[in-house]
């Protein structure tokens, strides 16, 4: 095993996504709807599951973006739709300024090198019947990055980046630990040198006292190659010690988007505390403390058919008439914070009018008002660097609240 | 409904035979008692030593956390429990009584009588421990009609009741779902209805909540401890979460490689552990207050195959900690389970001279630096623990 010791912690560069040279991608209100067919035999589509309705967000080249949320909320979706191993619906998806959503096959192919993707099941992700080197060698051969006569020095190379030993090439996947295999797999994703990873479930699957080593593994790559990384997990703990900025979903959507430190420390959407506070915490009750717990009655609803408005007001404790009306809008807040709640605050200190009201133009039920104006691209991935934090918002909707 | 319908049922059970003869069995008397238990499998490469040489006991109203990780034997401990090993495949050795029941060589007879109704269990999955082809009502009916003789509309009745009290919206209409039609949340839900449907004065939840979102783990803990409550009971629960162990779990108990190396109350063992893998346990896994700057510090290596367990202390090929023992003691002796330094009923086994100043000086301040001036916190906890059998 190659730990390396305790180091101290060089700060990932470039995570600040306002500056647009340093995006490496953008993704702008992208959606993905599975069409519910009838059955008999004319399958006609009843319905659609709206797993990904409109998301945006930014990940800037060599940082790292966390994608949390429960099962359900369309987080892997959304990275199968980075990798396009799904087709999405709508929306776009900027890598290095060119859109991949609309990539044929043949057009995708050069660009799969650059995205690649570590799958959660290190037992179901390999192929039993190939050896070590088939499996990482293979991405190799295919984009014939280099002469395959050079190809098992560069998978040696490989298996000793992730900690394997390089001798171990022939061996099969089922002759190793379930750490091991996961370190197999990241050896494939890297094989192609690519500049982003996305990172389904990562460590999810691994024992705990593994789980670490792979984490370590992860952000040793991560600083060594400069890749960027969209690391999907419902681990709050692991996400918020990987990613300088998180991105919590629920049921399709962004609720709520920031730089870690404001994220755990102080969420400003109810599903973000709710979902923080439900999170055991050994030392808080080492030392005796315990979390107030948020309870959240029932459970999501099915994303077929999706509550109007706000997908959160049917298990939300602040819900009132706007939030049935009026979808809000992912609001930046801060420098690197933004939110979409109608009533966004820290727990406890939420006003009783919605902060949402002078960018939608509409009263405090949710009625438009005449001659307010709705402002427009409210769906833009990253920060801009002029925004109006809550207060201010606060103070001009609550102009709107009443007419 | 009032706890009286849950506990009306339960009155006949036979009194524990345990503490001499009319000895009337009061609260502090352990409910089950696993004595010097070892669990071994044959296979063709040879035998399988999942649980060695394993003792702990449970009272009612108590809760003790079994952690580990995959292959600790905290699942094939429990198991055993219920006589749940096949006996063509499995030597089991040493005691183990519920209730004063011993149940190792029990015959089938007695132990479905005592499976359901004395010890119920909640399994990991509830999509695989349900049957997909019967009803959720179905299926809780079975397991109380097993034990009651009722018919089937009161049985019916109970379930619908069951199901209200862990909390399933129209649990007069979704008793005739089938599992499939239920949200995971709701299928361990229907799973610890149907468990505790004959008021069993023992359940063992096996990972209930690892399947689950944290917010409806939040909301299974939550009902778990509300039943515990009300009825009673003992509970072991096993994970390998220690968050979950520190909400839950009155007492601890660490297995590694089939074996207990630590075991004491919850918040003494969390503060004060005395054992290299407890150690690694803590400091492996981020929480969502660290310090995001510092690195994990990981476990080195992996688990033991229980095939061929490492000579000596169990941890020993991954302890970073052995050079400081004089000797070879560590890859020659097996440590015994000696009482810890710091509290009552807390004990580990370690061959360092003094495991707790260890901790404090090493280990504390790399993992916690925020926790290691406020070590005596942990001396202080160690007077308030309540006293154990």
């Amino acid at each position: 095993m190659t730990e390396t010791q305790a180091q101290p912690h060089t700060n990932l560069r470039g995570t600040g996504a306002d500056n647009k040279g340093d995006t490496l991608l953008e993704v702008i209100d992208l959606k993905k709807h599975f069409p519910v067919k009838s059955s008999g035999i004319i399958r006609r589509t009843v319905a659609h599951v709206q797993a990904v309705d409109g998301v945006s967000f930014a990940v800037p080249r060599g940082g790292s973006l966390g994608l949390v949320g429960e099962s359900g909320c369309g987080k892997s979706t959304t990275g199968r739709l980075i990798t396009r191993l799904y087709d999405p619906t709508a929306g776009r998806m900027m890598f290095e300024g060119q859109d991949i959503a609309a990539l044929s096959r043949r057009q995708m192919l050069p660009l799969r090198s650059e995205i690649q993707m570590i799958f959660q099941d290190p037992y179901s992700s390999l192929n039993p019947r190939h050896t070590v080197g088939t499996i990482v060698g293979t991405p190799l051969r295919v984009h014939k990055v280099v002469p395959d006569d050079k190809v098992l020095d560069r998978v040696r190379e490989l298996l000793e980046v992730v900690g394997l030993n390089p001798e171990h090439y022939n061996r099969y996947p089922n002759e190793f630990s379930g750490g091991q295999r996961q370190r197999i797999g990241i050896a494939r994703a890297l094989a192609l040198q690519p500049k982003l990873l996305v990172a389904d479930e990562p460590v999810s699957a691994l024992d705990v006292s593994i789980q670490a080593q792979v984490v370590n593994l992860l952000q040793d790559v991560q600083r060594e190659f400069n890749i960027a990384f969209l690391f999907i997990a419902h681990d709050l703990a692991v996400v918020r010690h990987f990613c300088p900025e998180v991105a919590v979903m629920y049921l399709g959507k962004i609720v709520e988007i920031a730089d870690r430190e404001t994220l755990y420390s102080r969420p400003h959407h109810p599903y973000t505390q709710a979902l923080l506070s439900a999170v055991p915490d050994v030392k808080q009750a080492a030392i005796g403390g315990r979390r107030e717990r948020i309870p959240l009655e029932g459970d999501v609803p099915s994303p077929v058919n999706p509550p109007s408005g706000c997908r959160f007001r049917t298990r939300c404790w602040m819900a009132q008439d706007i939030c049935a009306k009026q979808v809000p809008p992912l609001l930046q807040i801060g420098p690197r914070h933004k939110v979409a709640c109608h009533f966004a605050g820290e727990r406890g200190s939420t006003g009783a009018v919605p902060v949402t009201l002078d960018v939608l133009g509409c009263n405090s039920h949710g009625d438009p008002v005449p001659g307010a104006t709705r402002a427009a691209d409210l769906e833009t991935p990253g920060y801009s660097p002029d925004f109006d934090d809550l207060e201010t918002h606060r103070r001009k909707s609550a102009e709107l609240a009443d007419r | 409904m009032t706890s009286e319908s849950f506990l009306g049922t339960s009155g006949s059970h036979p009194a524990p035979q345990q503490a001499g003869p009319g000895a009337v069995p009061t609260a502090e008397d352990p409910f089950l008692v696993v004595d010097h238990l070892s669990v071994r499998f044959p296979t063709h490469d040879g035998l399988v030593q999942a649980v060695s040489d394993l003792s702990y006991t449970v009272r009612r109203g108590q809760t003790l956390g079994i952690v580990g990780e995959s292959g600790s034997g905290k699942s094939v401990s429990s198991m055993a429990v219920l006589s749940l090993h096949n006996p063509k495949s499995t030597r089991l050795e040493g005691s183990i009584t519920v209730g004063g029941q011993e149940v190792v060589g029990a015959d089938d007879a007695t132990m479905r009588k005592l499976r359901g109704k004395e010890v119920a269990m909640i399994f990991q999955d509830p999509l695989t421990a349900l049957h997909p082809f019967y009803t959720v009502g179905q299926q809780i009916t079975e397991a109380y009609r097993i034990h009651a003789d009722v018919s089937k509309s009161t049985a019916k009745k109970r379930a619908i009741e069951m199901l209200d009290r862990v909390g399933i919206p129209q649990a007069r209409s979704r008793v005739d779902d089938y599992p499939h039609q239920f949200s995971g949340g709701m299928r361990q839900r229907a799973m610890i209805a149907m468990s505790l449907v004959n008021d069993p004065k023992l359940l063992i939840a096996d990972e209930p909540t690892t399947a689950l979102d944290v917010t409806v783990q939040a909301q299974i803990l939550d009902l778990l401890q509300d039943l515990q409550r009300e009825f009673n009971s003992a509970i072991i629960i096993i994970t390998h979460d220690l968050g979950v162990i520190a909400e839950m779990a009155d007492d601890v108990l660490v297995m590694y490689a089939g074996r207990a190396v630590e075991t004491g109350p919850t918040k003494l063992l969390l503060t004060a552990p005395e054992m290299p893998y407890t150690w690694g346990l803590l400091s492996s896994v981020p929480d969502v207050a660290a310090d995001t700057d510092a690195r994990l510090i990981p476990i080195p290596g992996n688990p033991p195959s229980l095939l061929n367990p490492p000579s000596g202390c169990p941890f020993n090929p991954r302890c970073v900690y052995k050079p400081k023992v004089p000797g070879e003691l560590c890859v020659t002796t097996l440590p015994e389970l000696l009482p810890a330094k710091v509290g009552r009923d807390h004990r580990r086994r370690c061959h360092l001279p003094d495991p707790h100043e260890t901790y404090r000086l090493e280990v504390l301040p790399e993992i916690a630096p925020e926790l290691a001036g406020q070590e005596l916190a942990g001396q202080e906890l160690a007077g308030q623990e309540k006293v154990g059998p």
